[in-house]
């Protein structure tokens, strides 16, 4: 029988708090997280600004000592050697020495790494394609903007080419292109099999990109699973855009953007074709129909006010107009 | 696939070459080396203005020169270092490689040292230059020049302790605090003398046994007045000087393996 592989990172029992001014109490900053992230996959750490998501990857690196729990890389402690050959990180806003080229930055990386010298000239060149900065190699790092510099903090994290790649908010600061570029490379890394980590507040990113995701808030894990089992995929209401005045009896929820138009919305089917036969004997024009489906920010800001009242947020599609 | 032997010496190695490039492209380091330069070059003027022998006064000139810009690069370079690492989190990215902490540390120390060599080389060249110009034979400043170098081990070793452990301007205070009591270390046996007996003695002594005594490595005298040195002194002091600086940087290497990077 063939032994199951282990988990590419898997956290069990976590916690870490930190002193608080002057050394007085403990303030928890992860609270018993407990997670896998099985080989292949695109996994996403989500939660608002202090959340614990650093301190979580923190801890994966060995930057922070846990207070307890356990974390492993591949079936292997997360501080060992082997573990470490096995990642590649990139942290938040990253800044790298600005003395340096970017090849001679790589080189560094790729010597840290052991690569042998005969090996790194060739893949410095390749990843630096990779990565779009082909062109730039003898470029002092002083003289790139902040997306290059993203974009050579992903090329250290991905030259050894690791098994795991762990990045802090890759998409942070970024402009769309940017984050498009980002979002391209972290799916083309699942393509080539390997797994991708990552921390992020930009919810539209991760449910374009992840397999799955985890969101956590003070430092507890509210939710795990995949984007289909956290979020349900049937319309909760339909947007309406009206141009002309609205029939008696329908109200805009909002103006639609453009002067004499109007958002309405309907909470089911049969509420949308009622309201299409209102508008149209009314003699106003029907714009554009769009069915509202629960997206993961629904979903992160409903579990996120649950764990700040906990008593449930009421659904938006609750107070629609019927 | 990438075949990879990641750790050992390789990482030190890496660490400290990139410690080397990063001191040898600050401005400050240039600063302090010109300004010594300019020193052991005026020196010959400041004979002028003194009554004693020019050589001498060349010689000791110069070799303080060496030793104050030398001890000065080793704080203001050397405090900043890991801290710098630190405050621009570029610790983070080197410490998720297979890299140990010791190994990061022990890098950083093997590069800014190489670095403070090849000061103490250029500075000893322009003197020896300035001396065989004159017709006189430079090489009995050799073991002075040799145990400066051995200071700066541990100036840099203790730099790198506090770098570890605290801010560059506290670093820098509490380095030069060493450096000063290193050399001032002799009179806390002549204090041991003048105090009672009891706990007053036991801190004069303590003291004594921990601070370096850099009053040992210093033969700028001795070799500029030509004064009789005991045989093999050179070496002891050497052994001592190195080895009490092998002691500091584990030191470091063991605060900066217990340090959290919040």
């Amino acid at each position: 029988m063939a032994s199951e592989s282990p988990a590419a990172l898997s956290i069990t029992g976590l916690h870490k708090a930190f002193s608080g001014h002057l050394g007085i109490g403990r303030h928890p900053a992860v609270r018993g997280v407990e997670l896998e992230v099985r080989p292949g996959e695109i996994f996403g750490l989500l939660g608002p600004n202090g959340a614990g998501k650093t301190t979580t990857i923190k801890m994966i690196l060995g930057l922070l000592r846990p207070d307890a729990g356990e974390i492993r890389v591949f079936g292997r402690p997360s501080a060992s050697r082997e573990a470490r050959k096995r990642l590649g990180f990139l942290p938040e806003n990253p800044y790298f020495y600005d003395y340096l080229t970017a090849r001679e930055f790589l080189d560094f990386y790729a010597r840290l790494q052991g690569i042998a010298k005969p090996d790194r000239a060739g893949l410095i060149d390749r990843t630096l394609e990779r990565v779009g900065l082909a062109g730039r190699e003898n470029t002092a790092l002083r003289a790139f903007s902040k997306g290059m510099m993203q974009r050579l903090g992903l090329a250290q994290a991905i030259q050894h080419d690791p098994d795991l790649v762990i990045l802090d908010e890759p998409m942070s600061g970024l402009d769309p292109i940017g984050r498009r570029e980002v979002r391209d490379l972290i799916l083309a890394l699942r393509e080539a099999g390997k797994t991708v980590f990552f921390s992020s507040h930009i919810l539209q990113d991760a449910e374009m990109i992840c397999d799955r995701v985890a969101i956590l808030k003070q430092g507890e894990l509210l939710s795990v699973g995949s984007l289909d089992e956290l979020v349900s995929h049937r319309v909760r209401w339909f947007e309406v855009t009206v141009r002309g005045s609205l029939p008696p009896g329908v109200e805009a929820a909002r103006p639609a953007g453009r002067e004499g138009e109007h958002l309405v919305r309907v909470a089911d089917i049969e509420a949308l074709r009622e309201l299409l036969d209102t508008v149209r004997a009314a003699g106003a024009q029907v714009v554009s129909v769009w069915p509202r489906r629960e997206t993961l920010e629904d979903l992160f800001m409903k579990r996120v006010a649950a764990a700040e009242t906990e008593t449930p947020s009421p659904d938006p599609a609750e107070t629609t107009h019927a | 696939m990438l075949e990879r032997h990641p750790g050992g010496f390789g990482a030190v190695a890496a660490i400290g070459l990139n410690t080397f490039r990063e001191a040898i492209r600050d401005r400050v380091l240039y600063l302090l080396l010109v300004f010594a330069l300019i020193i052991i070059g005026v020196s010959r003027l400041l004979s002028l203005l003194t009554v004693g022998n020019e050589d001498k006064i060349i010689k000791d000139v110069g070799l303080s020169a060496i030793s104050l810009f030398g001890v000065l690069t080793a704080v203001f370079v050397g405090v900043s270092l890991v801290f710098k690492e630190i405050e621009r989190r570029t610790v983070y990215t080197l410490l998720a490689q297979p890299v140990r902490r010791w190994q990061f540390l022990f890098g950083k120390f093997i590069g800014l040292f190489s670095v403070l060599l090849l000061n103490v080389g250029l500075m000893s060249g322009a003197l020896f230059s300035l001396l065989l110009l004159r017709g006189e034979s430079p090489w009995a400043l050799m073991p002075a020049v040799i145990l400066i170098a051995v200071e700066l081990a541990i100036v840099t070793a203790f730099a790198l302790l506090f770098s570890s452990l605290t801010n560059p301007v506290l670093s820098s205070v509490w380095t030069f605090a060493v450096y000063v009591a290193g050399h001032l270390s002799w009179s806390l046996q002549v204090l041991r003398e003048k105090v009672p007996e009891g706990i007053a003695r036991w801190i004069c002594d303590g003291l004594y046994w921990i601070l370096p005594n850099l009053r040992r490595l210093d033969l700028k005298a001795q070799v500029v007045h030509g004064f009789e040195m005991p045989e093999g002194y050179v070496g002891l002091a050497a052994i001592y000087g190195l080895g009490y600086g092998v002691v500091i940087v584990v030191l470091a290497c063991w605060a900066f393996s217990r340090k959290e990077f919040v």
